[in-house]
Order: C-alpha cells, then structure tokens, then sequence
C-alpha cells in the first residue's frame, strides 16, 4: 500500500480517462457529450490555474485573456475557412462590403500558423507581462487585480472593434473544422474527444511538473519565496514558467470551446468569465490535481442547467458557494475528501514518520 | 493649447470622479488589509439612493444634498454588515478577503438587477448644475465642478478625521501595531468596524456622484472598480496623497488618450501605463518604509 501511494494520481488519472473518454460517451447522449466537451474546456483551463494558483500562489483573476488569445485565433482561422478560399467573412461584408480583409486577418487562413498562435501567443503575452510583474516583485493582490484590468481591457477593447472581431456579436457561424463539417454527430463526438484527451494531458503534466523538483520549488515559493531567493533560485523565473504553462492551458482550453460551442464573445472572455474560471478551481480545490478540473466541470453543468431555467438563482448561488467555499472550505472540496481520507487509518509504517 | 485644455479638463473631472471610488477601497485596503470587491456595489448602492431620494423629493435641487449623507450612510452600513457578518473572519488572508468579496459582489448586483430596471434609472441633474462656468474661454459643465469639489471636500474631511479626532488617532495606532494599540485600551474591533464604515460610505457619496455623470445600473460598481483599485495601487496602499495623484494622471491620461483613439483603446493604455510605472515603483507611488523584506 505504502509503495504504491505515489503512484495513486497516476491511477486516478487513468480512472478519469476510463470514465471521460470511454463509459461517458457511451451512456450520454450527443447533446450531452456536447456539453461536456464543453465543460473539459473550462475544465483544461482550471488545470492551469491549479497551477498557477493552488500550486504557486497566483491568483491568476484574467485567464480569460489567454482563453481569448486562443478562442479568437481559432474562431478567425473558422470564420475563414467558412467564408472559404479569397472570401472574407460575413459579418465583415455586412458591416463594409467594399473593405479587405483586415491584414492580421489573412494568416489565419493557415491552418498550421493558427495552431502555431494558439500556443506562441499566450507564452509571448504571459512572459511579458509576468517578466514585467515578477521582476518586481509584483503579487498577491496586486496581481490578482492587474491581471484582472487586463481581462476588462482586452473585453473592451474587443467590443469595441466590430469590423475586426465582431465587436460584442463575436465571431459564430463556422461551418468547418479543419475540413471536417462541424454540423455531423461524428465530427462533434471527435472534437470531444480530442478535448477530453487534451484535458488528460493536461493532468498528467500537471502531475509531472507537481513530483519534479520544478514543483517542489514552486510550492516553496509560495510559501516562502524569500528563502527560495536565499537558497539562490530565482522565484519570478520558477513563477513566471507556471504563469506562462497555465496561459497555453487556458489557450487551448479557449481554442477548444469555439468549435465545440460555436461562437466567441467578448463576454466569454471579459472580467465575469474569468471569475467564473476562478470559482470553479477554488470549489474543487485549488492546490489538488483533481479539484480544479472536476470543480470546473461542475461549475460549467451547472451554469448551463440553471442559468438557463433559474437566472437569478445561479448567480446568488455561485456567490454564496464564493462565500461559503473561502469561509469556511478554503482549500475546497478536495480538503473534504483528504479529511475523510484522515479518518481511515493509515498503515504502520507511515505512522511512525508522520509523528 | 486649444486643443489641450478641453481634455485636461475633462481629465480632472473624470480624475476626480476616480478618486471618490479609490478614496474609501485605499482606506479599507490600507487600514486594514481587506481587498473589497464589492467596493463598486457600495458605489451602485449610492448611485441608487441618489434615485430613491429623488423619489420622495421630486425636486433635484434638494434632493441631491439630501442623498449625498444619505448615500454615505446606506453604504456605510452595508460595508459594516459585510465586516461583521463576513470580513472580520478574515483579516490577514487578503487574498480570501478578495474570493469573498467577489461573491457579495455578485449577489449584490444582482439583488439590484431583480429591484431595479435592468436598463437603469434615471437620476436628475439638479437645475444648479446645469450651467457651464468658463475657465481660459472654455465653457466647463458645472457638473464636472461639482464632482472636483466633492472629492476636495471628501479628501479633506477624510485626512483631517484621521489626523486630528480622536477616533482618526486609534486607527492610525492599530495600523501601526495592533497588539500594542490594544494593550493601551484601543477596542481594535471598534475601530475595524468603524474604518470599515466610512471606507463604505465614502463609495456611497462616490456612487451620487456617479449618478449625476454616467447610467445608475446594476453593472456600474464593475466599471468603477478596477480603475478604482489601480489608482489605488498606482498610488501606493492606504496613501491619500498618492491617491489623489494617481487618479488626477489615470483621469487626464483617459481623456487624452480618448482623444486621439477609441474610449476602449484608451482604457488599455491607462492600464498599460499603469503596469509600467509600477516596474518603476512596485510600491506605488507612495510607501510606508517598513523594514519588511517584501
């Protein structure tokens, strides 16, 4: 038993994997596997906060940017693809028939160069700005809050550009996916998978980073930073290379969601959507591997069952579980499970070191 | 110089604006280390009495000096509630002060998403206000005047309260050490609960300020309050001084950049701005020397 306590993650990963990828997509039907898919993509991005945040401090309050940064590239390379070969999008003919194509527009017809941004981007805006902010020591609730102005800067910004980005409509309408016609049960069982699947990856990485000495410095970090800077690390490198690995999460989580759910909008990216990100990671559980992940696959059904019957309810509700969850669950769900876990005796051999 | 004075103008106003809604969130923030989120819901709060006041006295003329200590109550009270239902938990986990305030944030625009219109209501511009005063040949809308004498009149009331009442001296001792202040008879819980209370209030008479300028709706607190916490940050924590800087060059920055690009493309660039300067002064603008090595 004690052997085999390190690899029980591990374990618990392929058990996930089990029920994601093989039972669910039997017993479900398509709309619901739909939804899910939808869900992994909240789900791959709270990975990465779980990260950044449970693991190395961060709060992390704008990940809607990166989810944005790779949710835009996505749906621009789909808006084009649908528009097809020297056409230009609809909703650009409506707004202006006669201008072109807008240039940083036209690369995104390029299949391979929006997979290239999709991951580029996020790691060149998060290296900016974290090497601006960790150099300088910037944390806590300052950076809760910068990253937070920079998740309304960029909704608004997006808003406001209506020829470029479809303005507060956002991009919709996609008809393909790299050549695959989204509008087919087969096609859209694929992009669950291979949203799934990524979020698996996901997980396993996080469980590398977590036993490598990478994690274990960064952990030290965010319990000590001063003594890390003693023992000769630099803290804004170990923290800066969490905030950039949550980014390309977020991103890809952000790609994801476009084909599945068919549409982007500044609000999907702005300062309520990164809340909602947050929320789901601090209810699962912020530093454990899992309670990021399942607690935003719960926040995601959730917000679509009872947004949609109840709208008033679901944000009292999501505020109270705020209130509740960082009163009196602070290390989320996940604690609950570890103190039931307490209860049950542990083997002899470990008891002997634990005192 | 034509072409400079309308924005610097309209910057100072918008500046000022700006310092009403950071005054009290660098009060709570400084004083006593609690991040509060719903800040902007306590504004909205002040936003909405203005409209309720009116209510009751239809003339605009009057109702508005009626709202302003009004406003500062209703908002004081419901900062007080958050602290002793919620905050007082939590002090020393800002970052938990944060989560939760987010929550009440939450719930409180959508209490006043489900009272009051979702398209807003209309609060009226008292017929005082109405007239433009010229300053170097420019008419200035004596609104935005308003709101300049406002945040002077918060501003000093504030600093003279914390540095001459007696009530001002306890809080600066239980900032500077809170066990001592204690042992010589300060109720430490007496004065977070009253902190909090004018920190609150001061969002309340920002909020009839608001009113007067921009919609009174359930989504007005989240305009106000990132912008409110940069010049708070810009400005280095709990620094009247600093924020009174701070808002006067995020306001007049707004209204230049405004100028020559979208009001969207402005708001990133004052952001940027501010992301800048603090890789000049991580601090803000104004710091307590401490000894601490963060």
């Amino acid at each position: 038993m004690t052997r085999l306590r390190p690899w029980l993650p591990l374990i618990g990963i392929g058990v996930f994997a089990i029920v994601l990828l093989g039972v669910a997509p039997a017993v479900l039907s398509m709309h619901w596997i739909n939804n899910l898919g939808k869900y992994c993509c909240y789900a791959i991005v709270a990975v990465g906060i779980g990260l950044a945040w449970g693991r190395g401090g961060m709060l992390v309050m704008g990940q809607g940017v990166f989810f944005g940064l790779g949710a835009y590239a996505m749906a621009m390379h789909l808006s084009l693809e649908t528009a097809g070969p020297d056409k230009i999008p609809t909703f650009m003919i409506l707004y202006d028939p006669l201008a072109p194509l807008p240039a940083f527009w036209e690369p995104f017809r390029n299949g391979a160069f929006t997979l290239v941004v999709i991951v580029v981007a996020p790691i060149v805006v998060a290296s900016i700005l974290g090497f601006a902010l960790f150099k300088r020591r910037v944390k806590g609730a300052y950076f809760a809050i910068l990253t937070q102005a920079l998740a309304v800067a960029l909704a608004t910004l997006v808003s406001s550009t209506i020829r470029e980005t479809g303005g507060d409509t956002g991009l919709s309408g996609f008809k393909y996916f790299f050549g695959y016609v989204l509008d087919d049960d087969r096609n859209k069982l694929m992009l669950f998978f291979i949203a799934a699947g990524i979020l698996v990856a996901c997980l396993l990485v996080v469980w590398q980073l977590n036993r490598s000495r990478f994690g274990e410095l960064l952990l030290a970090t965010r319990d000590a930073e001063e003594r890390v800077r003693f023992l000769g690390y630099d803290p804004a490198n170990i923290k800066l290379t969490a905030f950039v690995i949550a980014a390309v999460m977020a991103s890809i989580g952000g790609a994801m969601f476009v084909p599945i759910v068919g549409i982007i909008t500044p609000q999907e990216i702005g300062a309520s959507a990164s809340i909602l990100m947050i929320a789901g990671v601090a209810l699962g559980g912020r530093a454990s591997l899992f309670g990021p992940a399942l607690g935003a696959m719960a926040i995601g059904w959730g917000q679509s069952s009872l947004a949609s019957s109840w709208p008033g309810g679901w944000v009292y509700l999501l505020g109270l579980l705020f209130v509740v969850v960082t009163l009196f669950l602070p290390k989320g769900l996940a604690s609950v499970v570890d103190r039931i876990r307490g209860i049950v005796p542990r083997g002899g051999a470990e008891k002997g070191v634990a005192s | 110089m034509d072409a400079l004075i309308p924005p610097l103008l309209n910057g100072t106003a918008q500046g000022a604006l700006l310092l009403l809604a950071a005054l009290g969130l660098s009060l709570t923030f400084g004083q006593m280390g609690v991040i509060n989120m719903a800040h902007g819901e306590f504004i909205m709060a002040g936003a909405f009495v203005a409209y309720l006041t009116q209510l009751v006295i239809p003339s605009s003329d009057i109702s508005i000096p009626v709202a302003l200590p009004l406003a500062f109550i209703v908002a004081g009270i419901l900062g007080l509630l958050l602290e002793v239902s919620i905050l007082q938990w939590m002090y020393r986990r800002p970052l938990d002060t944060l989560l939760v305030t987010v929550g009440v944030s939450l719930i409180l625009q959508q209490a006043a998403l489900q009272i009051f219109p979702a398209q807003g209501v209309p609060v009226e511009k008292p017929g005082w206000l109405d007239g433009q005063i010229d300053v170097f040949g420019y008419g200035w809308p004596s609104r935005q005047l308003f709101t300049i004498v406002l945040a002077a009149v918060c501003v000093v009331a504030l600093a003279a309260w914390l540095k001459y009442s007696p009530f001002g001296r306890r809080i600066r001792a239980t900032v500077q050490n809170r066990d001592l202040a204690e042992t010589l008879g300060v109720s430490t819980r007496r004065v977070d609960r009253l902190t909090f209370f004018v920190g609150s209030g001061l969002a309340g008479v920002a909020g009839v300020a608001a009113s007067l300028i921009g919609g009174t709706n359930s989504q007005m607190g989240a305009q106000y309050i990132i912008p409110a916490f940069l010049v708070v940050v810009a400005g280095g924590i709990g620094q009247i001084k600093g924020a009174i800087i701070a808002a006067w060059v995020v306001g007049v920055a707004l209204a230049f950049f405004a100028q020559w690009t979208t009001g969207s493309l402005a708001q990133v660039l004052a952001f940027v701005l501010v992301v800048v300067f603090l890789q000049l002064r991580p601090q803000g603008l104004f710091t307590v020397r401490t000894r601490g090595l963060a």
